[in-house]
């Protein structure tokens, strides 16, 4: 059987409903539906509690490494969970597949500690 | 063969071949009520009763709830569970406020719609004080069956508000004799 590009028209008419259908209705809605506003209602939401200060403010650089770092120890830990528990299986192969990603990381951990990234004191 | 599931039931309207004709405000009633968000306010253990209430057992979502939000701006009920102090007080009023409209509160327990127990001169004897609430929940905690009872009787004055309640002159007196802006 053989379809011409006509005869997809059909679909293209139905995600154009479908697309349609959801703008229309999140506009539809925020048009016709009842709305009040206030200064206390536009103010920013702090679990009821006026905001205080500025949220753009300068902070340690520090808090970024560790955060960076945390994802790299985390990254390790997900990929050692399944290796732990598939340790018989996978065998002397899986050993030093491991070995090689941990060393991959452990490289990344000399590097930290001779750019002092752990010395969070200074 | 019996349905077990149960679904909604249509209002009742004009029905035909290929169309049906009912009342605006009875669809919009049908909605509203079947996807009511629980913004939830736990301050103590009818909270606990409330995380059995969304929990497998009792499943709040079963009746289009299950969406908890835990903002304001999303949420349709707010729902109060447990002990106010006054120091609390301006804080669920901002809450309230910030809610978007139609917006409908619960009070569950005996904390948050009488005070409860606690007769003294720093909790808020009932959270009808600060804001206006349309249901209450009695119960010291309630049980989960009972939240669910009152988010179903809920439900029903959902169903029933005329859609042109928001923007009344009763409505805006009434927000202004709890003096919500």
């Amino acid at each position: 059987m053989e379809s011409t590009q006509i005869d997809f028209i059909p679909i293209l008419i139905q995600l154009g409903i479908a697309g349609g259908f959801v703008a229309a209705t999140i506009f539809i809605s925020g048009l016709l539906g009842p709305k009040k506003s206030s200064i206390f209602k536009d103010k920013n939401y702090e679990s009821g509690i006026d905001s205080i200060g500025n949220a753009r403010s300068p902070f340690n650089v520090k808090y970024f490494l560790v955060a960076i770092l945390f994802v790299l120890f985390d990254i390790e830990v997900i990929f050692m969970y399944p290796w732990a528990v598939n340790f018989r299986e996978m065998g002397t192969d899986g050993l030093w597949k491991m070995g090689i990603f941990l060393f991959i990381v452990v490289i990344g951990l000399l590097y930290e500690m001779k750019r002092r990234a752990l010395d969070l004191d200074d | 063969m019996e349905q077990k599931i149960k679904t909604v039931q249509a209002p009742d309207g004009i029905e035909g071949p290929g169309f049906f004709a009912t009342k605006l405000s009875e669809v919009v009633g049908l909605a509203r009520a079947n996807s009511l968000w629980p913004m939830p306010f736990a301050t103590s253990c009818c909270g606990i009763e409330f995380m059995a209430t969304m929990g497998s057992t009792y499943d709040l979502g079963r009746f289009g709830s299950e969406r908890l939000s835990y903002s304001p701006r999303q949420a349709d009920m707010l729902m109060v569970m447990g002990t106010i102090s006054k120091k609390f007080a301006p804080v669920i009023r901002r809450i309230y406020e910030q809610m978007a409209e139609p917006k409908w509160v619960m009070a569950v327990g005996a904390c948050a719609s009488s005070g409860g127990i606690f007769d003294t001169y720093s909790v808020l004897q009932g959270i009808d004080k600060i804001i206006p609430v349309d249901i209450y929940v009695p119960g010291c905690p309630p049980r989960p069956e009972q939240i669910l009872d009152g988010i179903l009787k809920l439900q029903e004055i959902v169903k029933k508000e005329d859609i042109r309640r928001r923007g009344t002159e009763e409505y805006d007196k009434l927000l202004k004799s709890y003096n919500i802006k």
